[in-house]
């Protein structure tokens, strides 16, 4: 008899007060545009956090602060009790931040294989002089990672696309490549930039399911940007609105629902 | 019917990464090897040797390097010439000081040369891109090459202005200078070529590689994911330098072996390259090949080859023909298959798996 498969339900609860990212007092802006304005937000870890607001409200610009991409002129970025004034890219990546794209960032030359082991760089030690040889040690290691991003790729359930260039995919299957590539970063924050943007039902559902699955199963927590209500009321555990650069609403989802600003905002208020 | 991997299963990651996975390329690999190291040197008179098959190996050894700068890692190039020419300068330094030194090594040696240059001229790359870095390395092909003429002391104050290619041996024979045989100097060229494109196709399939790649591709997603642009492409010039270097240190000993060699590394030997790769195939080796074959075959066979077939032509005329051909083909090959003949290739590889079916 098999022992009955216990399966988690809901994403794990037991870690959920401890402050995986804060952000505090963040203000970033371009010459004259203030494109982020004095906003305070933190992201539990083991949480789905979605950050929602209307075009041009600074969700995106938020995700490259807290990646080092961008340096906010004034606030604190906390990550894994670290405050970090300037954070160069490379190293928030090496501290575990990992990201997907609003417009599919692949490397487009490259299999969907290579461009998962690219995730794998930063995990992968052996030195230059092994390279020139592919043998030995370097080749070892290869093997060793090429064994996680088959799991990976088992995960996502492309393995009928391993050896496409990924410019030849459909938009779907290159955002779940995407995906598959900031796993393959083994990231403990994990920012994905409207993963459902452009894709139909069904495609959404799935990548829902992906979603929820990578959170159970890996305890991952994930901070994402999505337009799609129904998604991120269903998939997140607390939501934070942006309009204008400004927080407007911080809560669950359906504490956010109901607020009336959020509501203004999105449906704009009769003057 | 011949080319069909049907039966060949793969039990192990390491067999399915194996950079010739299919057993049939294997063995077309191993024939090539085999007509490269036996069967020219036995049928192929001196001629032929010397003005066919070394500048074809040296031409596809420069073009790998290219590749790696260009095709690899997305940086347009147009200093070829230049860093060909730090390795033949450097190979010529270290020959005439440590006279003893095998000269092999001192050729090896010349490309850390080229490759510490093409570092420096490297650095402009993290700010520019493009045709903006094509012409900072214009100005290191300018400056190298007025370098070259004006520095007396790179070509030890030889009255003639130019490196006069000392005689050295390997085994007892002259490999340079001007009582080496083309046999010996194609061996040793071979050899050269061979186990630098093994080592640059370890390094483009491994880590290495897929990083050049990545910041091919898409920058931005490359950094985010941990990859230093500036260290990475600075790793691509040094690598591709050391090919050039190495190239242009086996050009000027092994091919040219001096005298005439003045201004041998000039803007057209960078542009020939560069046009090279691209009818070859960037981001592709075997293209590098391919290319090089085309662009520095083609003028002889026309020169000997109409001739030996009954077509009078005159040495002017098939100059002309082959400017002519070569420009024209260029062309046609940017419209039709912009990927080069790597791409053909590859095409044709596919057609022939599932032949006869469509696809």
């Amino acid at each position: 008899m098999n022992a009955p498969v216990k399966i988690p339900v809901g994403s794990a609860p037991l870690e959920r007060e401890e402050i995986l990212l804060a952000v505090e007092n963040v203000s970033l802006s371009f010459g004259g545009v203030k494109a982020i304005q004095d906003v305070s937000f933190d992201v539990r870890k083991g949480e789905i956090r979605a950050i929602i607001g209307p075009n041009g409200a600074g969700k995106t610009s938020m995700l490259n602060c807290i990646n080092g991409f961008y340096h906010p002129q004034q606030g604190r970025i906390t990550f894994k009790g670290r405050t970090r004034p300037r954070m160069r890219p490379h190293e928030a990546a090496s501290q575990g931040v990992a990201r997907t794209f609003q417009n599919v960032a692949l490397f487009k030359g490259m299999s969907t294989l290579d461009n998962i082991m690219v995730g794998r760089t930063l995990k992968m030690k052996e030195p230059f002089f092994w390279q020139l040889w592919r043998h030995g040690p370097a080749m070892r290691e290869e093997i060793r990672h090429r064994a996680v991003v088959e799991d990976i790729i088992d995960f996502l359930q492309i393995q009928h696309i391993r050896r496409t260039p990924v410019g030849k995919l459909p938009y779907g299957l290159q955002k779940r490549v995407e995906l598959a590539r900031a796993l393959a970063m083994e990231p403990d924050l994990l920012l994905l930039d409207e993963p459902m943007a452009g894709m139909n039902l069904e495609e959404k559902e799935d990548m829902c399911r992906f979603i929820l699955d990578v959170n159970n199963q890996f305890g991952t927590t994930i901070a994402l940007i999505e337009h799609d209500m129904g998604v991120v009321m269903d998939l997140s555990d607390r939501v934070v609105v942006l309009e204008y650069g400004r927080k407007i609403a911080d809560g669950t989802p359906a504490e956010v629902k109901a607020d009336s600003r959020v509501i203004d905002a999105y449906l704009g208020v009769a003057h | 019917m011949l080319y069909r991997e049907a039966g060949q299963y793969k039990t192990s990651y390491a067999a399915d990464m194996a950079i010739f996975p299919l057993r049939q390329d294997r063995i077309g690999l191993a024939a090539i090897l085999a007509i490269a190291f036996v069967a020219i040197p036995m049928t192929g008179n001196q001629f032929f040797l010397s003005s066919v098959m070394i500048p074809f190996l040296v031409f596809s050894l420069a073009a790998v390097g290219l590749n790696i700068l260009t095709g690899y890692t997305g940086l347009l190039s147009l200093g070829t010439g230049a860093f060909m020419g730090v390795g033949a300068y450097a190979c010529y330094k270290l020959a005439t000081a440590f006279p003893d030194v095998n000269i092999l090594v001192w050729i090896l040696c010349s490309g850390f040369f080229a490759a510490a240059i093409g570092v420096i001229f490297g650095l402009p790359s993290l700010r520019i891109k493009g045709f903006y870095l094509a012409v900072a390395t214009l100005a290191a092909q300018f400056f190298l090459q007025w370098s070259f003429v004006r520095i007396p002391w790179l070509y030890n104050y030889n009255a003639s202005g130019a490196i006069e290619v000392p005689t050295r041996t390997l085994f007892g024979l002259p490999l340079t200078g001007a009582t080496a045989s083309p046999e010996t100097r194609y061996f040793a060229l071979l050899v050269i070529v061979v186990a630098l494109t093994w080592i640059a196709s370890n390094l483009v399939h491994g880590r290495v590689g897929r990083m050049w790649m990545a910041v091919r591709d898409m920058d931005i997603a490359a950094e985010l994911m941990g990859i230093r642009l500036l260290h990475t492409k600075l790793l691509a010039f040094a690598v591709s330098s050391f090919f050039c270097g190495v190239a242009g240190a086996c050009m000027m000993f092994l091919w040219y072996g001096g005298g005439e060699a003045n201004d041998l590394f000039n803007i057209n030997l960078s542009f020939n390259i560069l046009f090279m790769v691209i009818i070859g195939g960037l981001g592709s080796l075997i293209g590098s090949f391919m290319g090089a074959a085309f662009i520095s075959i083609l003028p002889t066979a026309l020169k000997f080859g109409l001739p030996a077939i009954g077509i009078p032509i005159a040495g002017a005329t098939a100059e002309h023909v082959n400017l002519l051909l070569v420009g024209g083909l260029i062309i046609f090959f940017l419209i039709v298959e912009p990927h080069g003949l790597a791409r053909l290739w590859q095409i044709l590889k596919q057609k022939l798996r599932v032949w006869p079916f469509p696809y």
